[in-house]
């Protein structure tokens, strides 16, 4: 075979266009590697570096402005013995400038060719990320007011551990492409190059004046030593092969008879950090090793070390269909926070219901009995306040008893945080009646 | 009989695992960041490849590719996530890339309330893309739905070739409950269609169901895939008779099957005049709430609809038989009670919706019904 492009579909690029010696190039860096077509895949992105996937015999991935990287990122992941070549512009690295940074300090094994010609040439000539200040573009004055970006700069700041900054007139510009894609690891092209259906007619670009232009900047001609490292992929599935399988769910049996009748309620009303979350799943499994059903809905805010934290569980025989509070058999007063939250659901409890009140938690007015523990004159610190309230609970002979309790602790704590529990359950004493 | 304790988030990546799953990329945002945390733990062991990307653009931009090198994809995100996919679900559409996208809807509009629920997102899910064309929502009603939903919704991905969308909520997401193992169990995974033999024409669709068949990017035949308007081939095309096929298929492809992908639940009551409709979470505060009413010597019908799009009209038409009132109730400002009075002309349809952060409870429901 003696090339890999598309004869029904020849390049279309303006005469002149950088972009149509690009695609040549490209093609000959494919043949001297002696890649077969359907081991490349071409990522395009939008604008006339978009068009290049249509000219090859490949697979080909035309996609959105700005997003190649990401569906070649997937597709190099899914199919990580293909050779990945994706085709932006400097337009697509303006938009897509989250992108290139995470493919830089990500490094999968494939390579971005810049097709860098200083401007949006498809949608008239506007300035893009790369225009220099002193050009004329149709963008009127607002090329003159930005910086223009140094891709290989950023790359190379970013991670790329492969970086060339080049014109497209090299006369070696096939050994060029053919070096990056051959490297192991993100490679990035940045190659200046002339769009003469708009750029150059309102501004002087020769191939002498981009030679000069690189000649101002730092030389980037391959391998970044600093960045040297693993390429993605293979660090990737190393990593995950090490990784332990989840087991399946882990199921309960009923082994105890629950304590009471019908669907019951418990609220816990604390403050971030009181370990409110893990005591409700602690009840939760209670609940079912007493062969009830469960429901467990947590409320806390976005500052999870500070602020209220709230779990509501519903403990019931029959299938829980609605699994919000409707009226509350145990209220849990653990930290000020909480129950400040919800202070309209002590106006709401009934006589029948009660409330667990924490010494030195104020509570409102309400219709329940309620039970007072001084957990810190018992020795316990805010953080076991959950725990030591559900033995209360349990001990009042409510929701569940004690042996379901520490069923449960066994269900679900392991080792000294187990034995540590199980100790504070156990030296919990009653409170008062207030 | 022994229960396993879950919150809806782990019922979907176990779903979507058990359906064949094995890619997933995914940026953090309560309150879909578990489904991440639960596809990490369970992907790579598998062999599989979860990642979390540089934000919601990338990770459905991952997902496709990967989708499009022949691996069943899954990502979710909440609803200014979706806002941000809203251009890549558009060229899932528009190039057919089986994908499931879950969104946990919570509380807007826009950043809104991270850990409230609601359900204002199901016009968008259906609507938020350019082209305006059909895609399949499901939306789950509890932690097995979230579950065999999630299985179902890979193999309407791979079956149609467009996107499934996961329709869940903070409140079913984020909340345990316990569930008999035995009812986590996936239907048949179905794998998408291979092509006809002859020459591969990437967007030849058989008579039949109007799917292309696919092969793989990175397979022995080269594979073209793209986001413009193309013709069978996967060039562009400017020839309106071409476009009009390929626009027309696309749209009957999936609108023509809804009532084989109509999932509904109805619970008629001897002697109601009233058909409740619900979905989601707010569908168990109905059933709560005709128990109520039934306590009282009051009948009402239940219908609880588990696909939301293309809307399942043939079923609400049915259900709605000889209903002398309609009661809609969603957690929103009235959104989905659109597509009833739509598919339901000269009814009596009233509205019952809440979007505050809260659950509508049972007796909110009950009010509505009796007012």
């Amino acid at each position: 075979m003696d090339s890999l492009l598309n004869a029904a579909r020849p390049p279309v690029f303006c005469p002149g266009c950088s972009h149509d010696r690009i695609t040549h190039m490209l093609d000959k860096a494919f043949l001297g590697m002696g890649l077969a077509a359907d081991r490349i895949a071409m990522v395009s992105d939008i604008g006339c570096s978009g068009l290049f996937d249509t000219f090859f015999n490949t697979h080909a991935f035309h996609g959105l402005h700005g997003r190649a990287l990401t569906y070649a990122a997937g597709i190099k992941l899914a199919r990580p013995e293909l050779t990945v070549v994706v085709t932006m512009g400097d337009g697509g690295q303006g938009i897509g400038g989250a992108h290139l940074l995470a493919a830089c300090r990500r490094n999968l094994d494939m390579t971005l060719l810049v097709l860098n010609n200083f401007n949006f040439g498809m949608t008239g000539g506007q300035y893009s990320a790369t225009t220099p200040p002193d050009a004329e573009v149709g963008s009127g004055f607002l090329n003159q007011l930005e910086r223009p970006l140094d891709i290989c700069a950023v790359a190379k700041t970013a991670g790329a551990p492969y970086v060339v900054r080049c014109s497209a007139y090299r006369p070696d510009i096939t050994e060029v492409i053919r070096r990056a894609i051959e490297f192991k690891g993100f490679s990035v092209v940045d190659i200046w190059g002339i769009c003469p259906g708009r750029f150059s007619k309102r501004n002087r670009l020769t191939t002498k004046a981009i030679e000069d232009g690189l000649a101002r900047l730092p030389a980037l001609e391959g391998e970044v030593p600093e960045n040297r490292r693993r390429e993605f992929g293979e660090h990737y599935r190393e990593l995950a092969a090490a990784q332990r399988p989840v087991p399946p769910p882990r199921a309960v049996a009923a082994s105890f008879a629950p304590l009471g009748e019908g669907r019951r309620e418990v609220i816990m009303l604390g403050s971030a950090g009181q370990r409110i979350i893990t005591a409700g799943e602690i009840l939760c499994l209670a609940g079912m090793h007493a062969g009830l059903n469960v429901t467990q809905k947590n409320d806390y805010d976005i500052t999870v070390l500070r602020g209220p934290s709230i779990s509501e569980m519903i403990l019931s025989p029959q299938a829980i269909d609605y699994a919000g509070i409707v009226r509350p058999a145990v209220v849990m007063a653990l930290g000020p926070e909480g129950v400040a939250r919800r202070r309209k659901t002590f106006a709401a409890l009934d006589a029948s219901a009660v409330v667990i009140q924490a010494a030195g938690v104020e509570v409102p007015a309400s219709a329940a009995r309620t039970h007072r523990v001084d957990f810190k004159t018992q020795g316990f610190k805010g953080t076991d306040w959950a725990l030591a309230s559900l033995a209360v609970m349990a001990r009042l002979g409510l929701v569940v008893g004690m042996e379901t309790l520490e069923a449960a602790l066994a269900a679900r704590l392991r080792g000294e945080a187990l034995s540590t529990a199980t100790e504070i359950v156990r030296a919990v004493r009653l409170g008062e009646w207030v | 009989m022994a229960l396993t304790l879950m919150e809806g988030n782990e019922a979907i990546a176990r779903g979507a695992v058990a359906a064949g799953c094995r890619f997933f990329a995914g940026y953090p945002i309560t309150p879909a960041t578990t489904i991440l945390n639960h596809m990490l733990a369970m992907l790579p062991p598998l062999g599989g490849v979860c990642i979390q990307a540089e934000d919601e653009i990338a990770s459905i931009g991952l997902c496709l590719g990967a989708s499009m090198a022949g691996v069943k994809v899954l990502t979710a995100t909440s609803g200014p996530g979706i806002s941000l996919y809203s251009e890549q679900i558009s060229f899932a559409v528009g190039s057919e890339i089986p994908i499931v996208i879950v969104d946990i809807q919570r509380l807007g509009p826009s950043t809104g309330s991270a850990t409230r629920g609601a359900d204002g997102d199901v016009q968008f899910l259906q609507w938020g893309s350019s082209g305006g064309m059909p895609v399949i929502v499901l939306a789950p009603a509890d932690v097995a739905d979230c579950f065999t939903l999630t299985a179902h919704a890979f193999n309407l991905a791979e079956r149609f070739r467009c996107p499934v969308f996961v329709a869940s909520n903070k409140e079913i997401a984020m909340t345990r409950a316990s569930l008999d193992p035995e009812r986590l169990a996936p239907p048949p995974p179905v794998d998408r269609a291979a092509p006809a033999p002859g020459p591969f024409v990437p967007f030849q669709a058989p008579a039949a169901g109007g799917v292309p068949g696919f092969l793989p990017i990175g397979g022995p035949v080269p594979v073209r895939q793209t986001s413009s308007t193309h013709g069978p081939d996967g060039y562009i095309t400017t020839d309106p008779a071409e476009i009009t096929r390929m626009l027309k298929r696309m749209q009957s492809k999936v609108d023509a099957a809804a009532d084989d992908l109509a999932i509904v639940e109805h619970h008629p009551a001897a002697g109601a005049d009233t058909l409740i409709v619900a979905y989601g979470v707010t569908s168990r505060a109905a059933e709560a709430a005709v128990r109520q009413l039934a306590v009282r010597g009051r009948a009402a019908s239940l219908l609880v609809l588990k696909t939301l799009w293309p809307v399942p009209a043939a079923a609400v038409r049915r259900a709605a038989d000889g209903a002398r009132r309609i009661l809609v109730v969603e957690m929103n400002l009235g959104q989905y009670v659109r597509e009833i009075e739509r598919i339901l002309p000269g009814r009596k349809i009233d509205f019952c919706g809440q979007m505050d952060g809260r659950l509508i409870v049972p007796e909110t429901i009950v009010e509505a019904f009796n007012g």
